[in-house]
């Protein structure tokens, strides 16, 4: 079976002389819940501009569910959702019609159209804002109408630029479940986030673009596992005793009642707390100094600069 | 896309273009109709008066057809340019590139748009025009047909500049700086015959010329040119106007990176 996305020597030299993607290659599985990371200017957009078609590549093969869009990019298209990073609708449109033309574009019909809106308005919260003006919108709420849009003639392939920029906490946490639950139904979804730990938490694998370049594609676990050293801290219920020495563990001291602890690969995190509770340190709370997928990412960059 | 899912896709572009003219009616059908009203009151009416017959007709017939042909013109292109260029400015086009729509499909859309406001306001400035002066009909073939025709080009000469333009400004320049000055020197308010021999034969290459001299044509029976000649012209601009603003969207020129 096809993959839903295979690029091969993927290249993207402007107009100006930036060489934007410099062959890069990437294969995502049917179903799979697939990041690409990156910083600001790594590639990201340029690539999913290039599937979309906005880009126009300078070399390389797209394939989309094995449609290779030289050959058949319109059939390619109707696999493939796109949420944008840019708002890129008519802010003076109401919402119902910002869908009603998305899917007009598709070939849907007006019948057909109208029951996809009730749905997808009802599941991203937004049914209330069905006669809304776009201009009238939170910025979340053009977020999610973006998704609505992507989703309305149900691609097999949506591909997300940065789609919780700007979204609050509590309606990011039911976008999340609102994506695992389409990819559970067998969607599946490219994300391109900021949010590391979004990445984290969402996705299955992971590619890391920086300078045009694939620097990593693996799994998120895989990736992990490389990691060499955590930054723990704990959080100590009495005062600390002015000796916190233990022996192979690296430790400080942040104030009277908590600990930075570094732990290697290979160190066991039970045997500190052990050793730590022997010296009457009994720790009530931990948590990661940083996200771990940011330290690997930090490394990964700093390695490839 | 099947030919269904194509029509769907055409419709939908049409109704989108047709209901944003007819939102703002005030802004883009009632100005015509003022604008031609005083046309007819001062060209027609009081100077028309003094100069009596050109061409054969009265001076305020000889001027209504071009009139209204000058009211197609420039909604059929204002339309499609304000239009397409705000989907650029808002990147609200993204929703058609990123769609299986195909380019033909995306023209005919928008087209139909600027023809469709095109022909309106023609109805509304002959309304207007009745009023002044008794109207009859020489060959409603001929008129339907130029109408048709003039409104595809204009709407395609919209497109284009739209493609090419990047503020509101550059959306201004082509109407104020090209269209105005042709529309005035194709024999709307005279005869080409009055003309030096010269100025005749530079006219040849203005469109406007065959423009308003087919619907004037086929409203009075009269034109400086060969109605014939005058079809083959403008559709030979159309062709053009077609083959390079589908060329223009194929290759995505100014509208993908």
């Amino acid at each position: 079976m096809s993959p839903a996305l295979e690029i091969i020597g993927l290249k993207k030299t402007y107009a100006n002389g930036l060489q934007a993607l410099k062959g890069i290659d990437l294969r995502v599985e049917n179903g799979d819940f697939f990041a690409l990371l990156g910083p600001n200017g790594a590639g990201k957009s340029t690539t999913i501009g290039v599937i979309c078609s906005l880009v126009n590549k300078s070399a390389g093969t797209v394939c989309v569910k094995g449609v290779d869009i030289d050959e058949n990019f319109p059939a390619a298209k109707r696999h493939l959702g796109i949420v944008p990073q840019e708002f890129n609708f008519n802010v003076f449109e109401i919402v119902e019609d910002i869908l009603i033309h998305q899917a007009g574009y598709y070939g849907i019909p007006l019948k057909t159209a109208l029951k996809r809106i009730d749905f997808y308005l009802e599941k991203l919260g937004l049914a209330d804002k069905r006669r809304t003006r776009a201009r009238m919108l939170s910025g979340g709420m053009k977020r999610r109408l973006m998704i609505a849009r992507a989703l309305i003639h149900e691609p097999s392939v949506l591909i997300l630029d940065e789609p919780t920029a700007g979204v609050d906490i509590e309606m990011r946490r039911s976008m999340y479940e609102f994506l695992r639950e389409i990819n559970a139904a067998g969607t599946t979804i490219i994300l391109t986030t900021h949010y590391l730990e979004e990445a984290e938490s969402l996705c299955r694998n992971i590619a890391i673009i920086n300078h045009g370049e694939i620097v990593k594609n693996t799994s998120i676990k895989n990736l992990l596992r490389e990691l060499r050293r955590e930054i723990f801290i704990l959080d100590s219920r009495e005062s600390l005793p002015q000796d916190l020495a233990v022996d192979g563990f690296t430790l400080s001291r942040k104030d009277d009642y908590c600990i930075e602890a570094q732990i290697e690969q290979g160190q066991d995190l039970a045997e500190l707390m052990a050793r730590l509770h022997d010296r009457g340190v009994r720790i009530i709370s931990m948590r990661n100094r940083e996200n771990r997928l940011e330290q690997m990412f930090v490394s990964l960059l700093e390695q490839a600069s | 896309m099947t030919a269904y899912e194509q029509w769907v896709a055409l419709l939908t572009l049409m109704r989108k273009e047709i209901r944003r003219y007819t939102r703002i009616w005030s802004q883009t059908l009632l100005p015509s109709a003022i604008t031609m009203s005083l046309y007819f009151l001062i060209f027609g009416n009081l100077i028309g008066s003094r100069i009596g017959e050109m061409g054969g007709v009265s001076y305020m017939e000889f001027v209504v057809p071009g009139l209204i042909m000058m009211a197609i013109v420039t909604n059929s292109y204002a339309n499609v340019v304000s239009s397409f260029f705000g989907s650029k400015f808002n990147n609200s086009i993204e929703e058609l590139l990123v769609s299986p729509t195909p380019n033909h499909i995306i023209l005919l859309g928008f087209v139909s748009g600027g023809v469709s406001r095109g022909m309106l306001v023609a109805v509304i400035v002959t309304v207007v025009a009745s009023l002044f002066v008794e109207l009859h009909i020489h060959s409603y073939i001929v008129v339907v047909a130029v109408v048709a025709m003039t409104s595809i080009f204009f709407s395609l000469c919209g497109l284009i500049n739209a493609v090419f333009a990047n503020t509101f400004d550059d959306i201004n320049i082509v109407p104020t700086f090209v269209l105005t000055p042709l529309t005035y020197l194709g024999g709307v308010f005279y005869s080409l015959e009055l003309l030096p021999e010269f100025w005749a034969n530079v006219s040849q290459a203005n469109p406007l010329v065959y423009v308003v001299n087919a619907f004037r044509y086929g409203v009075l029976g009269v034109s400086d040119v060969s109605v014939g000649f005058a079809f083959a012209m403008i559709g030979a601009f159309t062709l053009v106007a077609y083959w390079y603003a589908a060329h223009l969207l194929r290759t995505g020129r100014r509208l993908r990176t």
